[in-house]
């Protein structure tokens, strides 16, 4: 079973990380661009952490019923889509305070997954096939860093779309509208409601999908703790991010390689400060919001309206 | 316009700071109890004036879920089987109780509510200060706690300690781990450096260099009981450095296992027999067994004993012969060989024969822990403050 299976020694570490970026960043990748549509067009979604919980157990439990792990990302998009709209109505309801909302609704998704979730822990549902990019490499370790998911390449995909959907379509100028100038929207004839409850809805569908990646790829299983605050982070990496789809992208890689820092390390006898490097991730965040941040102006790409009661 | 404003503050402001106190109030809960779904008293079974004595009513309380593969599943799978062997018992569970002050409000509605007798609180933090706190406000409730030092004279005298030596079996799976391994390297992915987990990782050590003396233990803290993303990075790393047995001390050994599955290597389990979850590298595991213990204990409350009169020990402690644990049966990639060593120790533990920590026994910094002369038998305080990690272990406790 183990024969082929040899020592790789330090170069474990840039492997970990490498496969990190791939396996851990691709929740994250999907919950920022989710974040990074709702937030363009002006509304804030913090309960996307439940969101998350929600689209894993649904993905889980729907390919454990149905053995089709891709219906079960299906069902994913769609449970975090309600969880959506329930929150783009609410938040848009008059004296309604979009964090607010989005706090109860952190605990109403995780509540919702572990109610529905509990005889879902047990079993074991099939999972997302691989894109096995490491077959030409004898080293087994190799192989299996580069057991790509296919919603990885999904993700990748979007981002730039995304980027696109925003800079050049005529939908994209109304999420951008609605979200810079609410009042030059309306002037426009474009519903803000509508055009806000789209972009909420169609964010979680998204994190849902993210959700999925947790269940059905890594660490592929579904435990109530399964997402150990990945949402909150993804929200805030997309302020990390600017509110740009690419640069979204950029950073979930960055913090799924973060990740996986820890454990490699130790594995190669670095024994001392594995805490530390467990925070890898925040304390990377810490350090590019002092690099970057200025006195002179407020934060690039915000949208004008994200935050305020219009 | 004066009826609108209440002590110069206008609505829109008292809305606000309504909202913003519930939203406070939402997130302190948040890291805790965010979980409708814990199942409290459900279990409770209506079971009035059965003929013969009164029926007992006992409960329990988990951390996590009871299906969770682990720690959990092995309380409440011996609290179920408990109740199925004796038709007095009636039992309460909640599951899910953080270890907050919820676990005083869910020990509180099962005695005044439910009107338990004996409750069993198994998660470690549960002890200080909620237990010794309810147990001076109930002093005829027995609180049976799982893992906390009881002090004779300073710990309330209806709060008794059980907890089980499951290194034993450990120090099996260490042996039947070493047996197969092909490349001598074994790995344990371990939540926190504390005593209970460090003498796990010992005593697996131990056993994999009795019969193996070239075995290592690489072993790898995650900093918490769990961490699925973590652990499944540890066990990713840990194939990549040539290790190809894995077992584990954390809350739920499912992802180590599948990982482990999922990669080609050999695993060894903890808590619960997980062999479903790893049909092919499965070799055997240190599982706990807790219906035994369960039952002797309510057997006991049942005759009217009791830990206030001392009639009932207030430290329970025990290993494989005093059935507190038990090893998985092996898997199907044991050899004749491994099961021939594994079972000999085995004999040997249960007959005490085999005492694990016995001299000399030196710690991988190169300093001596137990001298030549010394024999550390399982109840020695000694084992219990365990805080260094054996000679062929690679790691460090240090954080």
């Amino acid at each position: 079973m183990a024969d082929t299976s040899q020592a790789i020694g330090w170069l474990g570490v840039p492997l970990a990380i490498i496969a990190g970026t791939m396996r851990g960043g691709t929740p994250f990748l999907f919950v920022s661009l989710g974040e990074c549509l709702t937030e363009k067009s002006g509304k804030i979604n913090l309960g996307l952490e439940g969101t998350l919980l929600t689209g894993a157990m649904a993905a889980y439990a729907v390919s454990y019923l149905t053995n089709s792990p891709w219906l079960g990302v299906l069902a994913a998009g769609f449970a975090g889509a309600a969880l959506g709209a329930i929150h783009g109505w609410l938040s848009q309801q008059p004296r309604v305070n979009d964090v607010a909302v989005g706090i109860a609704m952190i605990i109403f998704g995780s509540g919702v997954a572990f109610f529905f979730g509990k005889p879902f822990i047990q079993p074991k549902a099939p999972q997302l096939p691989t894109i096995n990019l490491g077959e030409w490499s004898d080293f087994p370790a190799l192989q299996a860093a580069l057991q790509i998911s296919p919603l990885f390449l999904i993700g990748l995909a979007i981002a730039p779309i995304m980027a696109w959907f925003f800079r050049s379509t005529r939908w994209g100028l109304f999420i951008r509208a609605v979200g810079d100038s609410p009042e030059a929207a309306r002037a426009m004839g474009v519903s803000i409601f509508n055009v806000r409850m789209f972009s909420v809805i169609a964010g979680s569908f998204l994190a849902g999908i993210g959700g999925a990646a947790l269940s059905l790829y890594y660490p592929g299983l579904w435990t109530e703790r399964i997402s150990s605050g990945q949402g909150l982070m993804a929200v805030a990496l997309v302020i990390f991010a600017r509110w740009n789809p690419i640069m979204c992208l950029w950073a979930s890689l960055l913090f799924g390689g973060a990740q996986a820092l820890g454990p490699a390390l130790q594995s190669i006898g670095i024994k001392e400060g594995y805490y530390l490097f467990n925070a890898a991730p925040y304390v990377l965040t810490l350090l590019i919001m002092i690099f970057t941040c200025s006195p002179k102006r407020t934060l690039s790409g915000v949208p004008g309206a994200l935050g305020t009661d219009s | 316009m004066s009826r609108k404003r209440i002590l110069n503050v206008s609505r829109r402001q008292v809305i606000r700071g309504i909202l913003a106190t519930s939203a406070f109030g939402l997130t302190a809960k948040l890291g805790t109890a965010c979980s409708p779904a814990g199942s409290g008293g459900t279990d409770a079974a209506a079971e009035g004036g059965a003929s013969g004595g009164e029926p007992l009513t006992i409960g329990f309380i988990y951390v996590g879920p009871k299906d969770d593969y682990g720690y959990n599943q092995a309380h409440a799978e011996g609290a179920a089987g408990t109740a199925s062997k004796f038709s007095w018992v009636k039992l309460v569970e909640e599951a899910n109780v953080p270890e907050t002050t919820a676990v005083a409000e869910s020990m509180r509605s099962m005695i005044d509510i439910d009107g338990a007798k004996a409750i069993f609180p198994t998660s470690f933090g549960y002890f200080d200060p909620h237990i010794l706190k309810l147990a001076e406000e109930y002093p005829d409730v027995q609180f049976f706690h799982a893992g906390g030092l009881y002090q004779e004279g300073k710990t309330p005298k209806n709060v008794g300690s059980y907890f089980g030596y499951i290194d034993e079996a450990q120090y099996i799976a260490g042996i039947v781990a070493a047996l197969t391994s092909k490349s001598g390297k074994l790995g344990f992915v371990a939540a926190k450096p504390i005593p209970q987990v460090l003498r796990n990782v010992n005593s697996y050590t131990l056993g994999a260099r009795s019969v193996r003396p070239d075995a290592t233990t690489q072993v790898l803290f995650t900093g918490n009981w769990a961490e699925p993303i973590k652990e499944a990075e540890a066990t990713n790393s840990m194939v990549d450095q040539g290790i190809d047995v894995v077992t584990c001390h954390v809350d739920s050994p499912k992802v180590v296992m599948e990982t482990a599955e999922k990669r080609g290597i050999f695993c060894t389990g903890y808590h619960a027999n997980q062999a479903a979850l790893a049909p092919k590298g499965y070799l055997t595991g240190a599982e706990w067994d807790w219906t035994n213990i369960y039952s002797k204990i309510a057997e006991e409350i049942y005759a009217g004993k009791s830990l206030q009169a001392g009639t009932i020990d207030h430290i329970l402690r025990g290993g494989l012969s005093d059935g507190f644990c038990k090893v998985s049966d092996y898997g199907p990639a044991v050899s004749a060989e491994a099961k021939a060593a594994a079972d000999e120790a085995k004999a040997k533990l249960m007959d005490g024969s085999l005492v694990i920590y016995s001299g000399e026994v030196k710690d991988n910094k190169g300093g001596t822990v137990v001298s030549a002369s010394e024999k550390l038998e399982q109840k020695d305080p000694k084992l219990e403050q365990m805080d260094y990690l054996v000679d062929g272990v690679l790691g460090s406790v240090g954080g």
